[in-house]
């Protein structure tokens, strides 16, 4: 039990009359490593970008750390929890966006103190100190000074991932994290996201990089049409798929 | 006593470069009735701006009617209404003060002002990526720290060669604040010719219109250049340049000069 750090249940989000979730569960334990694939509007993001509330959930509840996220229980019904509580519940969850999102008036370096020094409170000196090292485990010692215009797009979202990791999150998501970029470039944003999967970070990766998926996944769901069809080892999934649908999606993919 | 070409050269000279006492409190008083009531207007702005960016409806009313009422209607109006609408108090600071009319002329130009800066600083914001608020939000931050932090900083690039404008054109504004009896430079102008009936008093504080703006010219340009500078590359500054132009060797300390 202590060792589960989400724990999605029944999770339904409807954008208007479209139903983009019916019924997500998912549990990610410490230090595990899930990829989401699934074709284009199968919910994937969406699903995702529930987990730190960017969007609210009509129904279900989502557990990061043992807090429910983003409501609170009030006489036996879940209403909206307060924008401050909301705010310190994504301090545990490191978020990284297919667009990077760096913000551009800040260097690499402002980026990723911004969060330990501005919301946690953390002295500016030992926030520059683990920035500093941060960027170093990204492989970007040398461009601590330099603005997100000025860098590649892997660069970025290696400062994006530094970013999200600067808060020592105990959840890290990745949304598409090389959707964006150029293809010579992805893989230095992959090899980055394998260390840390490595070294033991607990990860939900949203992805079409199924080399990553084999590679560095503990368990790979597949999402389709609002719904968590099949779920396994990537062993599982890339060499005896059981779900019709899982098999048409990889045999396209692949 | 003037021929066609009617131009007092005494006079002017008297006003740009020996300009009295009696002169420059006329001109202190337009230079801060401008400022403070810009800075007033673009905090009201600022406000009308987030109400109606607001998820709770009346407030947006409330901004759309304001904003409506106060573009809509003549500044001129605006400025008797509440100079005569209401009793203001004179400020004594000791060293400096407010009149009464200055008081009511700031308000009015303010309140008017914030009608103009509404539409400028929401489409400062509404030029943001909305990936930032996201971004901000998912390390942590609350919808007001993540605007003070992330969002308006970016904001202000957009917002800010527009506000120039606007305070152009305010310093110009103050001048109707003549009518309710306010002591400031288009005053003094208009008191001395009706003694002296020599139109050149006006001339030369259009001298001084033409300075102030020139000066917030440069100013403003100095703001743009240091709010770019996350754009700016390794390309030498203007500065820069200039002290490379009399001194090369000063490139040696910058890594030579094919940098």
């Amino acid at each position: 039990m202590t060792d589960v750090v989400m724990h999605a249940e029944e999770v339904h989000k409807s954008f208007g009359r479209l139903e983009v979730l019916k019924g997500v569960s998912l549990e990610v334990t410490k230090g595990e490593t899930v990829c989401i694939i699934g074709p284009s509007g199968s919910g994937k993001t969406t699903f995702i970008r529930c987990i730190n509330h960017l969007e609210k959930i009509d129904s279900g509840r989502i557990e990061v750390n043992g807090h429910l996220i983003g409501y609170r229980q009030k006489n036996g019904k879940l209403v909206e929890d307060s924008e401050r509580n909301i705010a310190r519940q994504r301090t545990e969850i490191g978020m990284v966006f297919q667009r990077f999102n760096l913000f551009p008036h800040k260097t690499a370096l402002e980026n990723v103190i911004e969060a330990p020094v501005h919301v946690l409170g953390t002295p500016k000196e030992q926030a520059v100190g683990l920035g500093k090292a941060l960027l170093g485990r990204v492989g970007l010692a040398d461009k601590v000074d330099t603005y997100p215009g000025k860098l590649s797009g892997g660069q970025q979202q290696r400062v994006a991932i530094a970013r999200a990791l600067a808060m020592g999150p105990a959840l890290m998501l990745f949304d598409e994290p090389t959707s964006a970029l150029d293809p010579e470039v992805i893989g230095e944003v992959l090899s980055v996201m394998e260390e840390l999967a490595a070294a033991g970070t607990t990860m939900i990766v949203v992805t079409h990089e199924m080399g990553f998926a084999r590679k560095a996944a503990n368990r790979v769901v597949m999402m389709d049409d609002g719904l968590l069809i099949e779920e396994g080892t990537p062993e599982h999934f890339f060499e005896a798929p059981t779900h019709e649908r899982t098999k048409q999606f990889l045999s396209k993919i692949l | 006593m003037h021929g066609l070409v009617a131009v007092d050269l005494h006079v002017i000279w008297q006003q740009v470069f020996h300009p009295n006492n009696v002169f420059l409190r006329t001109l202190w008083a337009t230079v801060y009735i401008s400022v403070v009531s810009q800075a007033a207007g673009v905090v009201l702005g600022l406000l009308a701006a987030l109400a109606r960016m607001s998820r709770f409806a009346p407030l947006r009313w409330i901004s759309g009617v304001y904003v409506w009422i106060f573009r809509g209607t003549p500044l001129l109006v605006q400025i008797f209404y509440v100079y005569f609408a209401f009793s203001w108090p004179t400020l004594n600071f000791g060293f400096w003060t407010v009149p009464d009319a200055a008081i009511a002329g700031i308000v009015a130009l303010s309140i008017n002002e914030g009608a103009y800066m509404r539409e400028i600083i929401r489409a400062g914001i509404d030029s943001v990526d909305r990936g930032q608020m996201e971004a901000a939000k998912s390390i942590g931050m609350t919808y007001g720290k993540a605007m003070r932090r992330i969002i308006l900083p970016q904001a202000a690039r957009v917002i800010v060669p527009p506000l120039g404008n606007e305070f152009n054109n305010m310093m110009k504004n103050t001048s109707l604040v003549y009518t309710i009896g306010v002591f400031e430079m288009f005053a003094y102008a208009e008191q001395n010719y009706s003694q002296f009936f020599i139109a050149d008093y006006f001339l030369a504080i259009a001298v001084w219109y033409l300075i102030l703006t020139t000066v917030w010219t440069f100013i403003q340009a100095w703001i743009e250049r240091r709010l770019s500078e996350s754009e700016r590359g390794d390309e030498l500054s203007f500065r820069e340049r200039l002290e490379l132009s009399w001194n090369p060797m000063a490139a040696w300390g910058r890594g030579g000069l094919n940098r």
